[in-house]
């Protein structure tokens, strides 16, 4: 069912490099602690680690024992300890209480902090002041780019939107630098860069300082990636904060999928435990039907479950030999498929629950209506009423500030009709979210320039009759024909035109008529096949539409994407990382 | 769901999807049982021997071996036994994920970190590295790297930037003119490096007074974001008060006062802090709800107080049959008006915890307060108490039902809860418009509502689709047989 790509479509880069290299780096720093050492991880690392390495192979380094970091008094007695941590100051106040209160107790011990992907002065500060500089050895572990699939590359700093985005802290820029510097290190260098917004502009310019200062490394590579196209996250939120419709966005709005892998809860595997199942190419039954749209879904599925049926059946007429090859060369092939396919059944079965309990359908009327801008006034009193059976606490007054500082809100002045802009804010009404409730929707914002945008880069298709979603036209199939998001419009568009050229006008529209750029000087040494192949860096984070949107243009155009995100994301997760919870 | 037919053709016409439906339980999901059915009937066959392509899960669903499970399992241990541990040692052996590359990496890691000479080609990773000869790919390390080397260089203003770039221990002391220090804020932030601009910040909030630092700050708004995210995280709130004081944000002032809040767990402070917070200059209507917030605590903990006495005396038939399943303390206006509809729904306006005085207290608009009460009445199956809730007396004394959110939405709200047919049926009578009636009983399985609005459309052909789903031999099927061959009616098809 999934178009194949096209015979001419670049080979995607091989990133289990990446893996065996932050494997190897860790190990290296595991052993510059020699002896039995307790090992504590921080609760967001466990998953990107179990991405690379098991516990064997920390055994193997003399990893003793493993222990969550929580606030919790920690009941180590090895003499040596090593923290594995994010840098962040939480962190550093529990690291020095656990070395202060050894010290009162008058017992020495080892301490190892790793920062993972790097370390901030401000966390060596605290250190410094809660007195245990010195006493702790801080390393730092560069493991900032996780390969979910062949295709994906997070960075898995989800934190990154809200200190960005939200507080103006640019503290990850720099990581962000780091790790394209590693992949041109290891693919050679990019030849075209193109960028859209403030944070994009600054990490193109802090990474080409890096090139620079290390001139001559990349030098003589042959490039493979032809062209870098870095998205700010606040040129489009629209897209994000839209209810995912595509297979794989549906799984991750309906059960969340953390780290390429998601939990399915009993009522999806029909028996009585959960399982942890990795999701990406590697799954025969999922990589055909991740970027499909959800109707497309039941029929792919109960096709495969004929097919597997007919296959079983087969073995009625076999004699004793056939049974053996059967056995020994299919069954296990088809008992792997069985197992898959009845997941995803089960998986869709809970999705169709669950969205049917929701008012699913009212919820994507009400988006698609906004986002064309029509019915506006049904619109409102749709999402009035959810306000209304909202219940909302008074955090949500630092929410909407904090919602109003990122863009995501502002405040109408009385009198201004309603327009599609509200789709931002929806969402967040849906997504428990909102507060403030009153006539929070009176007071809904107005200013973005979004009727324009949509308009000028036809992101409302204009179909006669049925679109298609069985056969998709274009883009807009991910969400059901309604919409092609913002995000990968403009990167087709630019694509196309290698540069901005005859798009001055959605970017001023977009107030970023300074941080646009282009940067297309080294095309001479590149191969066709190299200029096929597309980096497309969020940052920010992007959505599991928007790539199967752009997967959807590759097969198209004969591209190949890659994609480096600082997170995967979508609307319940923006809402959460704007709201203030309790300290 | 509860638009009318004819409405969702018009919406799915004008706006050229396929109207694919997520409650379209007919097609869609009998395709997908039939699928289900398929492959289980296949289960019998596959299970028969052992699943060894499975992974081994642990209770938890957590793939036995991985980091995650073994993490999990340590803390058990240690909350029990710390003899348990050992029992991990026999597990690990599992490998996670069969795409888990194999432990065993062919390439050595001193292959890695050396680099050989060989350049040209990029076909393994080790050659890949060697292209980079100069730079090893060693993380750097806190301690061998001879830092201390550094304090006697005199490194220019834009090296020492450079080299806090690189995470090197850099010494700023030497820049004790407010020049240089600004230069070095002003170098840090040209280099777009978040983390060194916060450490020049660092080093600047060390060394210039209060005001200086604030007055720099104020014209340099990204190294001022810089400062406030600092001091927000380290959690020096009296100074990031002092810098929004000194910039004159008097909301955000305000604000970042109020969050402090959320850091008292004792009610009775909570409520006093709260109390403090109310003359502060929010901006225009958020005062009023920080007035309510205080206020709705301040009720919160006068109800909590009493319901927990009249709940452990044992006493209060309500209680005992629908013990508290959590205290009402913070919780949120919706909230408590549902409680208090659960377990005060009778008393008078007088009472703090009668939700009439919650509404009135709170301007709780009507739709949100019947939208409300209904749900908890409906759970309480009180089906009284949900009809008076629409029953409205006009000046002549009739009686009249009437449901400011649309009847529609009062029956999906009792289905929620299970209401019985019979007092679903009454409700869906009272949607005015037809096709959505006719759609609510069908979904509800009302039958006589459906059989009788049919008779009423003189819809023949739809009566007789519906004779198609209703059990055969029932008496629904008997009542649409006699419909159908009542010669009375002058059926339109």
């Amino acid at each position: 069912m999934a178009l194949p790509h096209r015979p001419d479509a670049p080979e995607l880069p091989d990133f289990s490099m990446l893996k065996r290299l932050a494997r190897d780096q860790l190990i290296y720093l595991l052993e510059q602690l020699p002896g039995k050492k307790d090992l504590f991880i921080e609760a967001d690392l466990m998953s990107p680690l179990d991405r690379i390495a098991n516990v064997s192979i920390l055994k193997q380094h003399e990893v003793d024992k493993l222990y969550k970091v929580e606030n919790k008094p920690a009941l180590s007695s090895s003499e040596q300890l090593c923290f594995l941590v994010r840098p962040r100051i939480k962190n550093m106040r529990y690291i020095a209480n656990l070395v202060n209160a050894d010290k009162s107790a008058g017992r020495t011990r080892k301490y190892k902090v790793i920062f993972s992907p790097q370390k901030f002065y401000a966390c060596e500060m605290v250190l410094e002041e809660e007195g245990v500089y010195g006493d702790v050895s801080c390393d730092e572990w560069a493991f900032s780019l996780l390969p979910l699939d062949v295709d994906l590359l997070s960075m898995e700093l989800p934190e990154f939107f809200r200190d960005y985005f939200l507080e103006g802290d640019q503290r990850w820029i720099n990581t962000v630098a780091q790790a394209l510097h590693l992949l041109s290190t290891l693919y050679g260098p990019f030849v075209n860069c193109y960028g859209l917004g403030r944070c994009a502009k600054m990490s193109y310019e802090l990474w080409r300082r890096l090139e620079e200062e290390e001139d001559g490394e990349t030098k003589g590579r042959r490039p493979e990636i032809g062209h870098v196209f870095f998205l700010d996250r606040d040129m489009d939120f629209v897209t994000a904060l839209c209810s995912q419709v595509v297979y794989e966005g549906l799984v991750d709005d309906t059960f969340r999928i953390k780290c390429g892998s998601v939990d399915f809860g009993p009522e999806v595997t029909c028996s009585d435990k959960s399982l942890k199942v990795l999701l990406n190419a590697e799954d025969k039954v999922f990589s055909e039907i991740r970027n499909e749209h959800f109707s497309n879904v039941f029929g792919f599925l109960s096709q495969k479950a004929r097919n597997l049926q007919a296959q079983y059946d087969r073995r009625r007429g076999m004699d004793i030999k056939q049974m053996r090859n059967f056995v020994s060369q299919e069954l296990k092939g088809l008992k792997q498929e069985h197992r898959l396919l009845s997941l995803h059944i089960g998986a869709c079965e809970s999705i169709m629950k669950k969205k049917t309990k929701q008012d699913f359908q009212e919820l994507i009327k009400t988006e698609h209506a906004l986002l064309e801008g029509f019915n506006i006034r049904e619109s409102t009193s749709y999402i009035e009423e959810h306000i209304d059976r909202q219940s909302y606490g008074p955090e949500h007054l630092l929410t909407f500030s904090n919602l109003r500082r990122a863009g995501l809100l502002t405040e109408q002045a009385p009198g201004d009709a309603l327009t599609a802009v509200e789709s931002k804010v929806s969402k967040l009404v849906m997504d428990k979210a909102a507060g403030k409730i009153t006539d929070a929707f009176s007071s809904l914002a107005k200013r973005s320039n979004f009727r324009a945008i949509s308009k000028k880069l036809n992101l409302i298709p204009r179909v006669d009759g049925e679109y298609d979603l069985k056969v998709p036209r274009d883009m807009a199939y991910v969400f059901s024909g309604a919409y092609v998001p913002l995000s990968c419009r403009i990167i087709e568009q630019v694509l196309e035109r290698r540069s901005w050229q005859g798009l001055d006008e959605v970017v001023r529209l977009l107030s970023c008529s300074e941080l646009a750029f282009t940067d297309t000087t080294r095309e001479d040494k590149a191969s066709s096949e190299s200029l096929r192949l597309i980096l497309v860096v969020f940052l920010g984070g992007c959505t599991y539409s928007e790539i199967s949107a752009l997967r959807f243009l590759g097969r198209e155009k004969g591209y190949r994407f890659i994609f480096l995100t600082t997170a995967v994301t979508n609307s319940a997760r923006l809402m959460e990382a704007m709201s203030e919870v309790k300290a | 769901m509860n638009r009318t037919k004819g409405d969702e053709e018009e919406y799915w016409n004008s706006s050229k999807f396929k109207a694919f439906t997520f409650d379209d339980e007919d097609d869609e999901l009998s395709q997908l049982k039939e699928s289900k059915r398929a492959v289980n009937s296949l289960r019998d066959f596959v299970d028969d021997d052992d699943d060894d392509d499975l992974e081994r899960v642990s209770w938890s669903g957590e793939p036995v071996g991985s980091i995650s499970w073994s993490i999990r399992e340590n803390a058990g241990n240690s909350m029990s036994s710390h003899e348990g541990r050992e029992q991990l040692k026999g597990r690990n052996s599992f490998s996670s994920y069969a795409q888990l590359p194999k432990p065993a990496s062919t390439y050595s890691l001193s292959s890695f970190f050396k680099g050989r000479a060989r350049p040209g080609s990029f076909q393994s990773l080790s050659d890949a590295l060697s292209d980079t000869s100069a730079k090893s790919y060693a993380p750097e390390l806190g301690r061998p790297r001879g830092e201390f080397r550094d304090y006697s260089n005199d490194w220019s203003l834009s090296d020492t930037v450079r080299r806090l770039h690189r995470g090197k221990v850099c010494s700023l002391e030497r820049f004790r003119s407010l020049q240089d220090k600004l230069q070095l804020l002003e170098e840090a932030v040209s280099m777009h490096d978040g983390n060194v601009i916060t450490a020049v910040l660092i080093f600047l909030k060390r060394t210039l007074s209060k005001e200086i630092l604030f007055r720099e700050m104020e014209v340099r708004q990204v190294a001022l974001r810089h400062l406030i995210h600092f001091l927000k995280e380290i959690g020096d709130q009296k100074m990031l008060l002092d810098l929004f004081r000194f910039l004159d944000r008097t909301e955000e002032l305000a604000l970042s006062h109020y969050r402090e809040h959320l850091n008292i767990q004792d009610p009775e402070k909570r409520k006093e802090f709260l109390k403090s917070c109310i003359g502060l200059p929010f901006s225009g209507e958020d005062s009023a709800h920080i007035q309510d917030h205080y206020t709705l605590l301040e009720r919160q903990i006068i109800i909590e107080a009493n319901d927990r006495h009249l709940e452990s005396a044992g006493q209060t038939e309500i209680f005992r049959k629908h013990p508290r399943k959590a205290s009402i303390l913070n919780m949120p206006l919706v909230t408590t008006l549902f409680y208090s509809c659960f377990y005060h729904y009778t008393e008078a306006e007088g009472t703090f915890s009668s939700p009439v005085n919650l509404k009135k207290t709170f301007k709780i608009p009507d739709k949100q307060y019947v939208l409300t009460a209904l749900a908890a009445r409906a759970k309480l199956r009180a089906w009284h108490d949900v009809d008076a809730l629409f029953t409205t007396k006009n000046w002549l004394g009739y009686t009249k039902k009437r449901a400011p959110i649309g009847f529609h939405r009062v029956v999906e709200i009792l289905h929620k809860n299970s209401a019985p047919v019979q007092v679903l049926q009454e409700y869906i009578n009272l949607v005015e418009d037809v096709d959505t009636k006719l759609n609510l009983a069908t979904k509800f399985k009302c039958h006589d509502v459906v059989i009788d609005t049919c008779r009423d459309l003189k819809d023949r052909q739809q009566l007789l689709a519906y004779r198609s789903k209703v059990d055969k031999g029932s008496a629904e099927e008997e009542k649409i047989d006699a419909v159908l061959s009542n010669s009375q009616i002058r059926w339109k098809n």
